[in-house]
């Protein structure tokens, strides 16, 4: 039983990493342009598709890092050439463009790479157990929570230390007087957005390891990161880092004692944050709300 | 002037009703089928609801997928498992998805803008899951069998709804009638004048007095119960229920139906679901890649019409974007 919950809990832990590199884009996009980008699902499941292509070419280390950031260009160029329009109008519209980009991306994945799952190789020597006894943690499952670590701790450090990252982060809070201090906040949104869908990239590159490529594999992701978001406080990064471990935890624990509960549960911690605590566990009051 | 305001509204709605009623007329010489035209007006009775919060309150709710599907597995559940009365299985279905946008709308609605949005998509998921995993009651991913539509019983005459299609279009267009009547009196009353106040101004709305969130609790719950009205009607059209419809992409089917016809009218999401339906089917028989067609009209209508069929100067839209390619024209000349 320990070993059973042990095991569930583990992996809640991958799956909320995931969540948690979903989420922090989601949340990057959100707090500096107010955008809930709903195709951010259709980058993630683009960038594991692309990985597929390329690492037969480059090799899975090199896919790792290029696919990211292709994935990141092609959004810098949606953002640039549709996205930024919408900046300042009301959010119904920055919503139905992307949800409609949504759409798109799912057909195309689905018309280039076939609408059934791919598998992807990972190099031999992750594929391995690290040991017999916790046969359930494949070297695989480290490294990837190894990745997710390292990016959302440089991420942060980013956002802390580098002159550009404090702009992002004083944008969340009043873009009207950091561009009256002279920052090109049009070049800071398009930089900041494809910072997101680089994570996304990420993520579903580590995800089509670990679950294999699907079309709809990032769709099915972008539900949970919103409520990692909501359950985090909006507005807060560190909170959207809670939020999305935590609910990947409560769904591997769910998993034990009620399998067919483990979806929905996420919602009824959100629904219970949002009744005991609207603002979120790390979010501060007033912002965005 | 006066005078001339009063009337067009007037002649609209003429307009709109002569069309409704006589639709089984000209549909058929038009190639559409009946079925086609039940679900305009289904999915029209949707869009006019949730435009009733979108358009008239001037709040985004991005999860009534969630209430037009309860409406539709209460109805359909209400026919498989214990009642023949069609009235009485809709009613059934409206309670259902009336009364959970009752009591999430009560957790909800202190959220504003992008936030309220957000949650209301979030919890919108809630019942998907639980139709797609309960098995034993919903069907699952298969959805909801088992159920038809009854016939219609007057005493001296019974409605044969469920073999004659040119009925059942009456009988939604007659439940239709009832919603759209509803909310178009509701928006009528103090109470809607109260709400579009809310829209202009929440703040001013709030140094008078009015009580906004509770305002605002109204207008959600109304507005989940005309969904899912019909949401239930959509069952029986159908004489099926699936989880697709309680999925956040019907959500955003229902929101771009307005958009498309309006977002400010009254009678715009009809014609916005008119324009979404027909094409829908069309191109769905056309391409297997309908998706990509559907997702390009989100993107195109958000940058060119985004004051929708009715709301947009076609001279000025037209204008803008021949002022775009002759401005890229130029561009490219430039860098040449």
């Amino acid at each position: 039983m320990t070993d059973l919950i042990l095991f569930n809990v583990t992996n809640g832990l991958i799956i909320g990493a995931f969540y948690v590199l979903m989420a922090l884009g989601l949340s990057l996009i959100l707090n500096l342009s107010g955008v809930i980008n709903f195709a951010h699902g259709g980058f993630l499941a683009l960038g594991g598709y692309v990985a597929y292509t390329i690492a037969p070419f480059v090799g899975f280390w090199a896919a790792l890092l290029i696919s990211p950031l292709l994935v990141a260009l092609l959004g810098l160029i949606i953002e640039r050439t549709m996205i930024y329009r919408l900046y300042g109008r009301d959010p119904l519209y920055s919503l139905l463009l992307t949800f409609g980009l949504a759409f798109i991306f799912e057909d195309v994945t689905r018309a280039v790479w076939g609408a059934t799952g791919l598998p992807f190789t990972v190099p031999a020597f992750l594929s391995q157990p690290v040991s017999s006894k916790f046969f359930f943690v494949t070297e695989y499952r480290l490294f990837m929570v190894a990745v997710v670590a390292l990016t959302v701790g440089g991420l942060f450090l980013f956002l802390r230390f580098s002159r550009l990252g404090v702009r992002i982060r004083a944008g969340t809070l009043d873009l009207e007087t950091v561009s009256s201090l002279g920052v090109n906040v049009r070049a800071l949104r398009s930089f900041n957005f494809a910072l997101g869908i680089f994570l996304a990239g990420l993520a579903g590159v580590l995800a089509a390891g670990q679950i294999g490529l699907e079309p709809t594999m990032g769709a099915n992701l972008l539900m949970p990161s919103f409520v990692a978001i909501i359950v985090g406080g909006v507005g807060s990064l560190p909170g959207t880092l809670l939020g999305g471990l935590l609910i990947g935890v409560a769904s591997g624990i769910t998993t034990v004692f009620w399998p067919s509960a483990s979806e929905a549960v996420i919602y009824v911690m959100m629904a219970v944050v949002l009744l005991l605590r609207p603002r979120g566990l790390l979010g501060e009051e007033g912002l965005l709300s | 002037m006066i005078a001339h305001s009063n009337r067009q509204p007037l002649l609209t709605l003429g307009a709109i009703w002569l069309l409704l009623l006589a639709l089984p007329e000209w549909l058929p010489m038009l190639g559409g089928y009946m079925a086609l035209g039940t679900r305009v007006v289904v999915l029209g009775l949707a869009a006019m609801s949730l435009n009733f919060l979108l358009g008239f309150t001037g709040v985004l709710s991005f999860g009534h997928a969630a209430y037009f599907g309860l409406g539709a597995y209460g109805t359909g559940l209400a026919l498989k498992l214990f009642t023949h009365s069609t009235p009485l299985a809709l009613l059934l279905g409206v309670l259902l998805g009336g009364v959970a946008g009752a009591l999430l709308g009560a957790l909800i609605v202190r959220r504003r803008g992008v936030y309220f949005a957000m949650v209301t998509i979030a919890f919108g998921q809630v019942f998907y899951f639980i139709a797609f995993r309960w098995n034993t009651l919903t069907g699952g991913d298969d959805g909801l069998r088992g159920f038809e539509r009854q016939p219609l019983d007057f005493g001296v005459w019974t409605a044969d709804i469920l073999h004659q299609p040119v009925l059942f279009y009456y009988f939604v267009l007659a439940t239709f009638a009832l919603g759209t009547g509803a909310m178009g009196f509701l928006l009528r009353s103090p109470f809607g004048r109260t709400l579009l106040a809310i829209r202009e101004n929440e703040r001013r709305a709030r140094f008078l007095g009015i009580p906004v969130e509770q305002h605002i609790w109204l207008a959600f719950t109304i507005s989940c119960f005309f969904v899912a009205l019909s949401g239930g009607l959509n069952a029986l059209l159908n004489n099926f229920a699936d989880p697709t419809m309680l999925n956040y992409t019907q959500s955003g089917e229902i929101v771009i139906m307005i958009v498309l016809g309006g977002i400010r009218s009254f009678w715009g999401p009809l014609i916005g679901a008119a324009v979404f339906v027909v094409l829908q089917d069309y191109l769905s028989s056309l391409t297997t890649n309908w998706m990509s067609f559907l997702g390009a009209i989100f993107v195109l209508m958000v940058l060119f019409f985004p004051r929708g069929v009715l709301g947009s100067h076609w001279l000025e839209v037209v204008r803008s974007i021949l002022f775009r390619l002759r401005r890229l024209g130029a561009q490219r000349g430039g860098s040449a």
